[in-house]
């Protein structure tokens, strides 16, 4: 018996939004929503606009990593497009942005011990949220990026271009502002891929014995690291997707001459 | 801290309703001190299940101003001055009388899950285990069945009809435990993906966020499990690897 369904009784109740809470629990939910929309929507919108300059220097927005514009006369889209769906399906089958979105797009639930909005709820164990099972495919794609990103961050400290924007500019090794920015973008994507749940899984937490061998117990050291990265995986999460979109900003106001970037050059 | 009002839930599964007490609290004093006091001296035939009251046995769980929380370890100073508190029983299991549910679910669930079964001995008769192959278990093991996670879990809390498909989050810090025991030989993957059907779960947290014992039973259990499912099941990789490894 004790397993049937059984129904709610007074004092609860089922339905969208029920609860006998009372204080501010749609706080969260709605900062998270207007957060993920303003900055996702932001670099959405980004790596559409390959017509408004996105490199300048030794400076590419890490949106257009690694640079596919102008390998082929063919791209009639963006080619942004042909990269960025790893990360946007590394983060969209993230554990932490699931927790993000499933709260604050889909209120399922809203927060805890508020009425669930779907009538008829299955979660991940159907199509189409069965999907997130994917998530450790587009971590492997992710961990490609990361030398990727840290070689856009290099890069950006040595300038070939001796004008940029129709300003002389010295060439060879240098610093800029810009190149700060790259640096700490490729820094905060390594540590929200490395803080990955399924990195985590992948490194040791798939293992029973970690005393078994000497691997085991390596796997366990690494573990025992990426568990403590693991715990800050939120943060990390909201903070690359937030520099990122610093980054990309920054670099398109320096490209378009909008502001300029202090550096070593001389200012362009 | 002077008199207080406490809406306290009275009623069983056919019908009730909030009825307001006013006690007087003194320094230091848990919700459960006040609903003690106020069986006591107001309503004798109040219903409340308790037992340690050292946040220990699990027994008190209840809903106080619609937060799942343990009723003796609910300090009375949380909660702001002149305004009532309500207490009601926790949602997700039938109403027996007053803040008493009927939790039996749960150890119907518990009757499911195959037991733990260790490999051969080693040469001397015994077994020999590692501290770093443990602890990982050992963090499961704080868990003293309040079931407050059971009860603050959407996923049956609101769809009472998937309580038929879903163990629930306490069962999957179980099967968690089980599963990672270095010794155990007992495969319950499928178990965990169909029966336990660890799908429905879509990671929000709650269980986390109500756990008076402060396991991460969503990163250290759930997702984890998740991720062993996703090896078995939706890897094609792994299964590849198996395949040609044997294992």
């Amino acid at each position: 018996m004790a397993r049937a369904a059984g129904t709610v009784t007074a004092p609860h109740k089922l339905g969208f939004l029920a609860t006998l809470r009372s204080d501010g629990w749609w706080v969260e939910p709605a900062l998270v929503a207007v957060g993920l929309s303003v900055f996702l929507g932001y670099l959405t919108v980004s790596a559409f606009l390959d017509e408004w300059a996105f490199e300048v220097g030794p400076y590419l927005t890490p949106v257009f990593e690694p640079k596919l514009a102008g390998v082929s006369d063919y791209f009639w889209f963006s080619p942004a497009l042909f990269v960025l769906w790893v990360p946007i399906g590394f983060r969209a089958t993230c554990y932490y942005y699931r927790r993000a979105y499933y709260r604050s797009y889909f209120l399922s639930p809203p927060g805890c011990a508020v009425g669930d909005a779907p009538k008829n709820y299955k979660g991940e164990a159907v199509f189409p949220f069965i999907m997130q099972n994917l998530h450790r495919f587009f971590m492997y794609g992710a961990l490609v990026f990361i030398p990727i990103l840290w070689y856009g961050a290099f890069r950006s400290f040595y300038n070939t271009e001796e004008i940029i924007r129709g300003v002389e500019a010295e060439t060879g090794f240098g610093i800029g502002l810009g190149s700060m920015f790259l640096c700490v973008n490729a820094f905060l994507l390594m540590m929200y891929t490395f803080s990955c749940h399924s990195f985590r899984h992948l490194i040791g937490g798939g293992l029973d014995c970690y005393s078994c061998s000497n691997f085991s117990k390596a796997r366990k050291s690494l573990w025992d690291r990426v568990s403590v990265w693991n715990q800050n995986h939120r943060l990390y999460a909201w903070a690359s997707l937030v520099w990122i979109a610093s980054t990309d900003l920054y670099i398109r106001l320096v490209a378009n001459g909008h502001i300029t970037d202090p550096n070593t050059w001389s200012g362009f | 801290m002077g008199e207080v009002t406490l809406s306290i839930f009275r009623g069983d599964s056919s019908g009730g309703d909030f009825v307001e007490y006013k006690v007087e609290v003194e320094e230091g004093q848990v919700v459960l001190d006040v609903v003690h006091t106020i069986q006591a001296t107001q309503a004798n035939d109040l219903a409340v299940r308790w037992n340690c009251k050292a946040g220990k046995c699990g027994s008190c769980s209840a809903e106080v101003n619609g937060h799942p929380r343990l009723l003796c370890m609910t300090r009375m100073n949380l909660f702001p001055e002149g305004e009532p508190i309500s207490v009601a029983p926790i949602k997700t299991f039938p109403l027996v009388k007053d803040l008493v549910t009927d939790v039996s679910f749960n150890y119907e669930v518990a009757k499911e899950i195959p037991a733990f079964k260790a490999r051969d001995p080693e040469s001397g008769g015994g077994y020999r285990l590692q501290q770093m192959d443990v602890e990982r278990g050992q963090e499961f093991r704080k868990c003293i069945e309040c079931f407050l996670c059971q009860d603050v879990c959407h996923v049956i809390r609101d769809h009472p009809d998937n309580k038929e498909q879903f163990y629930g989050p306490r069962f999957f810090v179980r099967l968690a435990e089980l599963e990672m025991h270095p010794l155990d030989t007992v495969d319950r993957t499928d178990l965990i993906r169909k029966a336990a059907g660890i799908g429905m779960c879509n990671i929000t947290k709650c269980c986390t966020e109500v756990c008076p014992e402060d396991i991460h039973i969503t990163d250290n259990a759930i997702i984890p499990l998740k991720e062993r499912v996703a090896d078995e099941f939706y890897d094609p990789f792994r299964w590849i690897f198996r395949k040609l490894s044997g294992k």
